[in-house]
């Protein structure tokens, strides 16, 4: 710092031609400028970098999770009639229906409207979303009533032996 | 800064911005302050730089210690949660790295701090309460590495807290009591990595700010201590910088090159995670402190041998203590310049104390 102080004092005793030395002294500055911000952005890039991909490891784990095309949920064949089970689609909730007429269908659970899981109810045969009262389709995914703007993922459901396939449509 | 110089009288829209927050939090005085501090400078300036080191491995801790908290569990999962953030996160090893070199680093910058702070003379009058406030800091920052060096709970930090709260044990009367309540049981555990955890991330970090905010409050109040050399020079002969901006850019300079420092370490020597703390298994040999304790832990051990029974530890305690004690006092019997033979001694305490800790350390490693 007195190093800068002192090349100003020796230029302003001495300031024969100002006009060179202000040529001098900006472009120096400058260039003195884009080393360090250059500089700077590296350093705030180095540590800013690191922290980043330590946070977010588990966002790019669940995001690899949900990657999954096919799920068997385990003791899904057991599910009977006009009854339902959830079970996690990668790193979502997704619900399973066993229909009255044995047609199978399964939904990604998480309510279209705010994020809540919905919840097959057998009584009134329709996907119920206990957070603002959505109602949807228990076929289709459909919404039927209340605020979702939106159907619910549908996935395909397929039935081989004593296992049930749930994979994305 | 020269813009700032008569910002309330501008009436643009930031003049009145500064103006309704200067007449609020009082702004132009703390301006007014920082404008006209200044540092010494002199043959010895460097040392001034050693404290503000200290506060930067300890920012350090506090944002590298967060980041580790959020992935860290105590209690039975704490080695496997290690684990995780050591060979399973991304970047997590030199995150808990960093946190380790830190502390190593801080803790040295410390001592570096505090013999500096002692031979300079910088404990005298009126500053009695900087150095007090200063040892309290230190204490409280072995008792960070003390607590933290537990919570991975491997082989070596399970031992080395065994053997470390084996010696508040021998204390006669309350010793046995007060282990066991550190402990939380008969043993070192989940219980103890529990409450080691609670003192580490709330207890301690509290504490440090309180007295890390009256040190630094008393640094700004009485300005940096001459050293003896420069008090003998009349007044006129003295040099000073601005604190604004000359002492600060030198000192962010310096914090940049500990940054750099503790960059090389955390990457070229990441800090290993040992083999998972088995209670039944015997210890390994050369199972030994971190450096900042092993004075006293070669103390004790000399001692220990030298002495029958428990003898040898009361006595180690008590000698540490005394020395404590004395270390702490030394502002109230070498209070000025005047008293060139108090200051004598004072000076000699100290080079006792440094060559002390020097060599017990050096033949601690010696006889491992």
């Amino acid at each position: 710092m007195s190093d800068s102080s002192d090349v100003r004092s020796k230029k302003d005793a001495g300031g024969r031609s100002p006009v060179n030395d202000s040529h001098v002294s900006v472009s120096r500055r400058a260039a003195v400028g884009s080393v360090v911000g250059v500089f700077s952005v590296g350093y705030v890039g180095a540590v800013s970098y690191p922290i980043y991909r330590y946070l977010n490891t588990p966002v790019e784990r669940a995001a690899s999770a949900a990657q999954v095309t096919e799920v068997s949920p385990p003791d899904a064949a057991k599910v009977k009639l006009g009854a339902s089970q959830t079970f996690m689609f990668g790193s979502r909730p997704a619900v399973l229906i066993h229909h009255e007429d044995g047609q199978w269908s399964a939904f990604d659970a998480v309510c279209t409207h705010l994020g809540c899981t919905v919840k097959y109810e057998s009584s009134k045969d329709r996907i119920y979303c206990a957070c603002h009262g959505g109602v949807y389709n228990a076929e289709t995914g459909e919404p039927e009533a209340g605020p979702p703007p939106r159907a619910l993922t549908r996935y395909k459901v397929e039935v081989k032996d004593d296992e049930v396939i749930v994979s994305r449509v | 800064m020269t813009k700032s110089s008569s910002p309330a009288s501008e009436r643009s829209t930031g003049g009145k911005l500064w103006e309704f927050f200067d007449q609020r939090l009082g702004l132009s005085g703390i301006l007014d302050i920082a404008l006209h501090k200044t540092v010494p400078q002199h043959s010895q300036s460097v040392w001034y730089f050693m404290g503000g080191l200290t506060l930067f491995f300890f920012l350090v801790q506090i944002v590298t210690g967060t980041l580790l908290l959020i992935y860290y569990q105590p209690g039975g999962n704490a080695y496997d949660s290690v684990r995780r953030i050591t060979y399973d996160i991304d970047f997590g090893w030199l995150i808990r790295s960093a946190h380790s070199w830190s502390a190593n680093l801080m803790v040295f910058v410390l001592f570096v701090h505090m013999f500096s702070v002692y031979f300079m003379k910088a404990y005298r009058r009126p500053r009695e309460f900087g150095w007090w406030s200063g040892l309290v800091l230190m204490v409280l920052t072995m008792t960070f590495g003390f607590s933290g060096y537990l919570l991975p709970m491997d082989e070596l930090s399970f031992f080395a807290t065994k053997v470390g709260l084996e010696i508040p044990s021998k204390m006669p009367l309350v010793g046995p009591a007060a282990a066991s309540l550190l402990r939380g049981g008969p043993t070192v555990g989940q219980e103890t990595v529990h409450r080691f955890f609670a003192l580490h991330v709330v207890i301690l970090p509290a504490l440090f700010m309180l007295f890390l905010t009256f040190h630094l409050f008393l640094v700004q109040r009485h300005g940096n201590a001459l050293p003896p050399s420069e008090e003998r020079k009349p007044e006129s002969a003295r040099r000073s910088i601005r604190f604004f901006p000359d002492f600060l850019l030198k000192d962010l300079a310096m914090w940049l090159i500990a940054l750099n420092v503790l960059g090389l370490f955390a990457c070229l020597y990441p800090w290993d995670l040992g083999l998972k703390a088995d209670p039944v298994a015997s210890t390994p040999v050369g199972i030994h402190p971190e450096w900042y304790f092993m004075s006293q832990f070669q103390l004790l051990k000399v001692l220990g041998n030298w002495f029958p029974g428990a003898v040898g530890e009361v006595i180690g305690i008590l000698m540490v203590t005394i020395s404590g004690l004395v270390w702490a006092l030394v502002p109230l019997f070498d209070r000025s310049s005047d008293n060139k033979m108090m200051s004598r001694v004072g000076t000699w305490i100290g080079i006792l104390a440094l060559a002390g800790l020097i060599a017990l350390t050096v033949w601690g490693y010696a006889a491992l």
